[in-house]
């Protein structure tokens, strides 16, 4: 309860100094820019709401992932759903690319089908006993398979501008990002977080094993089927929007997790509240950041920042092994 | 009543019938490999026979809504890993997730001191004993309250003072009315502490009693191919091995 009241209090000193942070510094007491009202609204305000939306989604479906399965080093996009909205993604670019007429929405339309369609095959190929094992390699190989393609895209791209226009997209950002994003990321992730919300008294019983679960009267398929709703929504919502941003899902319940009693339901909205601060705060910098060409993208400072991170992680956990 | 019928599976099980009750103490025996493990988890609903039925009462089990059936049976499976690094108290409040949610204090501190945790309360199951561990994972058995406790190999980890203190807490549990069922590799502890013993050899039933009567010497040698003889009296018996 205090976390998550000192996670909401950070978020309200956060927002308001991202809205007025920027190339432009924006004075709310003497307002000296013209166009500061169309600046806050049209520009920082839409992206402010995205870095929460996605923040929150992406900090959730780690939380909910490590829960699920009882390891701290599982992230949302180990079941393939991110790599397969990406692959959507790519391709419309490519479509467009080559010449295929398609409107903003054709990329988010084609992330979520990515992500759809590994939804469906997840379902599909986990079967009716709900292993974990099985549901991970599953995910695994939809993960490598949507790699792959995504190469193959990338490799035949029709032009040396798609091909620029297509890397520069898979490395996530919310720049240039307005409120139409907004509107079809909010919603999408609402639900999907409304999902996972779901899957918290079952994360608990998790914490004992499968087979202690489903003697504590967690149905694994259902479990599977509210997980692959839940994180599919909102990785998939927030690929269509944003690109790949990862390492949020993975940092974010390691953060909140030595304040909590440990328990992955106890997880949930702190990583949500938590994963929201990190992309509003990253985001901010990486606006602020002075970078020749432009500004430094979303997702490679979450990765150059997430990356020592999981390897700081990986020494800690050894040690505890050893 | 909890009710197994001409039980079979895959292999592991080749038509086990048993009729279990409540306020017993009943074992389950047999080398490696004879299908005990099996046999519980049937028993506890978290395995589907390929033939026949485990009945609770009238109702066949499979067919019970999960968390009613989660309700009446609490199970502590063989391995007693621990996902996270929870304190005892939160570890044995899982318990009461049948019952709709972590809350229930009464039943969880009635677990906590059954199982003389008091002290370790707040303390992360990390910073426990193999006694200690395996003590909270009864307790939390014991937090959702349930009808019946089937519990595989819980002495796995205990020395003998705290192998005994469990096995008479359980033993008080089955007088006050609840039904235990044990898979035990102690067949000492079984004589001296069962009501009852099951022993299944290759997926079969081959001895069902009063331990005196199912732990016969020539049993034993059947079943573990062991010629061991049984000392002492009722209720402090001793297995002596061939040298």
């Amino acid at each position: 309860m205090r976390l998550n009241l000192a996670l909401l209090a950070a978020l309200v000193v956060a927002v308001p100094l991202a809205l007025l942070a920027g190339r432009v510094w924006i004075d709310p007491l003497h307002p000296t820019i013209a166009n500061a009202p169309l600046i806050l609204a049209g520009l920082r305000a839409p992206r402010v709401v995205l870095a929460l939306v996605v923040g929150a989604g992406l900090g959730t479906s780690g939380a909910v992932m490590q829960g699920y399965l009882r390891n701290p080093l599982a992230d949302p996009g180990l079941f393939g759903i991110a790599p397969s909205a990406a692959l959507g993604a790519v391709l419309s670019l490519w479509l467009g690319a080559a010449g295929v007429p398609t409107g903003w929405w054709a990329l988010p339309a084609l992330a979520l089908a990515g992500a759809g369609g590994a939804m469906a095959l997840l379902s599909l190929i986990a079967g009716r006993e709900g292993g974990v094992a099985l549901f991970t390699l599953a995910g695994m190989m939809i993960a490598s398979l949507s790699g792959a393609l995504m190469s193959l895209a990338i490799s035949l791209a029709p032009s040396p501008f798609a091909l620029s226009e297509i890397v520069t997209w898979l490395m996530g950002a919310l720049a240039d990002r307005g409120w139409s994003e907004v509107w079809l990321g909010a919603p999408l992730t609402a639900l999907g977080l409304a999902c996972l919300w779901r899957t918290g008294p079952s994360l608990d019983a998790l914490t004992l094993g499968e087979a202690a679960a489903r003697s504590l009267g967690v149905e694994p398929r259902r479990l599977q089927s509210w997980i692959i709703a839940g994180v599919g929504l909102t990785v998939g919502a927030s690929v269509a929007v944003a690109g790949i941003i990862g390492f949020v899902g993975l940092m974010v319940p390691h953060f909140v997790r030595p304040f909590t009693d440990r328990r992955p339901s106890s997880l949930l909205l702190p990583s949500a509240l938590g994963g929201a601060l990190l992309l509003v705060v990253a985001d901010s910098l990486c606006r602020l950041l002075p970078l020749a060409g432009g500004e430094l993208r979303l997702g490679i400072a979450l990765s150059l920042l997430g990356a020592p991170f999981f390897l700081a992680l990986l020494l800690r956990l050894r040690r505890g092994l050893a | 009543m909890l009710a197994a019928r001409d039980l079979g599976l895959g292999g592991r099980l080749d038509g086990v019938s048993a009729v279990l009750r409540p306020g017993e103490v009943t074992a389950i025996c047999g080398p490696n490999g004879a299908g005990k493990s099996s046999l519980l988890a049937c028993l506890a609903g978290l395995l589907a026979p390929d033939s026949g039925t485990v009945l609770m009462g009238d109702a066949p089990l499979v067919a019970m809504p999960a968390r009613q059936r989660a309700q009446a049976i609490g199970y502590l499976p063989q391995a007693g890993d621990v996902a996270w690094d929870v304190s005892v108290e939160v570890l044995v409040a899982l318990g009461r997730l049948p019952w709709g949610g972590v809350g229930g204090g009464g039943a969880v501190d009635r677990a906590i001191a059954t199982m003389e945790l008091e002290g370790l309360r707040h303390r992360p199951v990390s910073h426990l004993s193999g006694g200690e561990r395996a003590r909270a994972l009864i307790a939390r058995v014991l937090a959702g309250d349930p009808c019946w406790i089937l519990a595989d190999e819980p002495l796995a980890s205990l020395d003998l003072g705290h192998a005994l203190a469990l096995l008479h807490l359980l033993k008080v549990e089955a007088r006050a009315g609840r039904g235990v069922v044990l898979v035990l590799h102690d067949l000492a502890m079984a004589m001296n502490s069962a009501d009852r013993v099951l022993v299944l050899d290759g997926g079969r039933l081959v001895a069902d009693g009063p331990p005196a009567e199912a732990l016969t010497e020539t049993v034993i040698e059947r079943v573990w191919g062991v010629r061991a003889r049984w000392l002492g009296e009722a209720g402090a018996r001793a297995l002596t091995l061939p040298a």
